[in-house]
């Protein structure tokens, strides 16, 4: 196992997500492109404190700011679909997208 | 030992995040990815992160758990009885994905990383808490203050009633009329 | 200090637990016929009663599994079998006297987390049979977690805190003298409500409820039955038996050894729960969860104070 690896893994994971991320209409599939995104990032994050500078805390501080972020895009992204479908009957990007003319 | 540890959560990590946006049911989709995030838990234990693997993993499970009630609640075919495509311009997100994946890999191998420097601490729970309470303070308490506007903003978003549903036109009720009573003697 | 454990506890752990899981489905299978049909007779009649949870899984053994229609059985299978993994892992780092499987430097975290795979388990467990009133189960049970969880993660932290340590062994030495149970009733009052909830059991049985046909299992037959209702009791037991290291003072007690004490403590536990579901109505689950939120919860922060302000004047 070297740095490499793990930051490649996490490159794949990243990747995979961004492709939901862009590709899914739903914007419920879309927000798990985005946790998968954030998945990628938190091992990053490990794999570069563990490999380059496992003294300083400032690593672990960046996995709890991303699972933190992770928490929160999930609550506000479900709230926005919730008053999306209340107000529109909403539940794809393309139709939220037609919402502006 | 450890090794092959790594390669079968790293398969099983890349493997559930494929699956997510191939499966038809969104429970299956939802249940893939909380696999694949249980092995970047696991992986995070691996690199000797004990504390914030397991955490990964505790606040994932419940995260999932209540993801998947919004995905039935949300995708027009959440079982996948009827398999149907819900995607657009997939050509040109594979190739944004295949360039920013070729991209990193290059700047991963590429790059001259810095040898190790220093050692892990033998606590490090120990030390992701001191300095969080002590050098870090300034982030937890901006992580703190995110996450009670979430709260407030999620409540606000979400909810169709106000207080004029509530209390009346005129706030005057006495008791709030809620569609359902709450426990504690309303 | 906790000591290491050779391997072979890994096997005798689960047959511990199972043991222990019979053992109190027995006596609540006793006290339930003694409600229903009188006192017992003889006690020919009591030992029939008691092993009739046993009896029950022999027939789900040999029966005829059910499917229903377009069922997703993988899911279903998962979710049933999760149940008890979940229960099993969680008690890795339970200690019987001063010794366990594992004593993991955040075993009270790591024990948190485990239990938290039931919420997936149970959701998936109601999901996967296409069954209208086991998906209800399962919506339930995630809503009784949103409940139980908040207050259930402050009272645990709260002994983590009165012991300064997240390891479990550690927890019990700071128990040598003084039981935390004594300077934080409160809770240890919300653990032992968190740990019914999380079994779905007793005055919180909904998910599994008469009124929805039993719930998240409704569906369930054959060993997937027996896996998830059998995980269930696993669920209570691994529950009422972490509150003894959390609060009871663990393996601490004059005279008899570390593990009796353990056992002993853990069957008291268990025997309370176990009375108490005849003596406590079912709570549904939203006004368990304004209790939880609007009165446990707060009342948690300030027990978590007082251990704080008590643990920073030692």
């Amino acid at each position: 196992m070297t740095l490499e690896l793990f930051l490649l893994l996490a490159a794949a994971l990243f990747c995979v997500g961004l492709f939901g991320a862009l590709t899914q209409q739903s914007i419920v599939m879309l927000m798990m492109g985005l946790e998968l995104m954030l998945g990628g990032v938190i091992l990053a994050a490990a794999a570069a404190w563990h490999y380059i500078a496992p003294a300083a805390s400032e690593g672990q501080v960046l996995i709890v700011v991303a699972v933190t972020a992770m928490a929160l895009e999930m609550a506000i992204g479900f709230a926005v679909v919730t008053a999306l479908f209340r107000s529109r009957e909403i539940d794809m990007t393309d139709m939220a997208a037609e919402l502006k003319e | 030992m450890d090794v092959a540890v790594f390669w079968v959560l790293a398969v099983l990590a890349v493997a559930g995040a494929v699956m997510v946006f191939r499966f038809d049911s969104m429970a299956r989709a939802t249940f893939s990815l909380l696999a694949s995030l249980l092995c970047v838990g696991g992986l995070v234990v691996l690199l000797g992160l004990d504390y914030l693997g397991i955490v990964i993993v505790l606040m994932m499970t419940i995260e999932m758990a209540i993801m998947a009630v919004f995905m039935v609640m949300y995708m027009m075919n959440p079982a996948g009885l009827m398999p149907m495509t819900m995607i657009h311009n997939k050509k040109g997100a594979a190739v944004v994905c295949g360039l920013v994946f070729a991209l990193l890999a290059a700047g991963i191998l590429l790059a001259p990383w810095p040898a190790r420097r220093g050692k892990a601490p033998a606590d490090p729970t120990m030390e992701l808490g001191m300095s969080l309470m002590g050098p870090q303070m300034l982030t937890m308490m901006t992580l703190g203050m995110a996450l009670f506007a979430t709260i407030v903003a999620t409540v606000v978003l979400a909810t169709r009633r106000g207080r004029y549903d509530r209390f009346g036109d005129d706030l005057r009720a006495r008791r709030a009329d809620d569609p359902v009573r709450g426990g504690v003697g309303r | 200090m906790v000591e290491r454990t050779p391997l072979w506890a890994v096997f005798v752990l689960p047959a511990l637990l199972v043991g222990a899981a019979l053992v109190t489905a027995g006596f609540d299978a006793v006290l339930a016929a003694g409600a229903r049909r009188g006192r017992p007779g003889s006690l020919r009649e009591t030992a029939v009663r008691a092993v009739e949870p046993g009896r029950q899984v022999l027939r789900h053994l040999v029966q005829q599994p059910r499917r229903t229609r377009a069922s997703d059985l993988p899911l279903a299978r998962i979710g049933a079998g999760l149940l008890p993994v979940a229960a099993v892992l969680a008690a890795v780092v339970l200690p019987l006297g001063f010794r366990s499987v594992s004593d993991l430097p955040e075993g009270i975290v790591w024990f948190n987390a485990m239990e938290a795979l039931a919420w997936a388990a149970v959701w998936l467990a109601g999901w996967g049979p296409n069954s209208t009133l086991s998906l209800i189960g399962g919506y339930r049970f995630l809503a009784q977690g949103l409940a139980y969880e908040l207050p259930h993660m402050l009272a645990i932290t709260t002994a983590a805190l009165g012991a300064e340590s997240l390891r479990v062994g550690e927890v019990v030495d700071a128990q040598a003298g003084l039981w935390f149970v004594v300077w934080m009733p409160v809770a240890f009052v919300i653990y032992l409500l968190s740990a019914m909830a999380m079994a779905f059991w007793g005055p919180f049985d909904q998910p599994a409820g008469r009124d929805v046909a039993g719930g998240a299992g409704a569906e369930l037959s054959g060993a997937d039955r027996v896996l998830f209702l059998g995980g269930r009791w696993l669920l209570l037991v691994v529950a009422a038996a972490f509150s003894v290291p959390l609060f009871l003072g663990g393996g601490h007690g004059p005279l008899l050894p570390g593990w009796a004490w353990t056992v002993l403590k853990t069957a008291a536990v268990l025997a309370f729960l176990v009375g108490v579901r005849r003596a406590i109505p079912t709570v549904r689950m939203e006004r368990y969860l304004e209790l939880a939120w609007v009165v446990l919860t707060p009342l948690a922060i300030v027990q978590a104070l007082v251990v704080a302000v008590v643990v920073l004047n030692r």
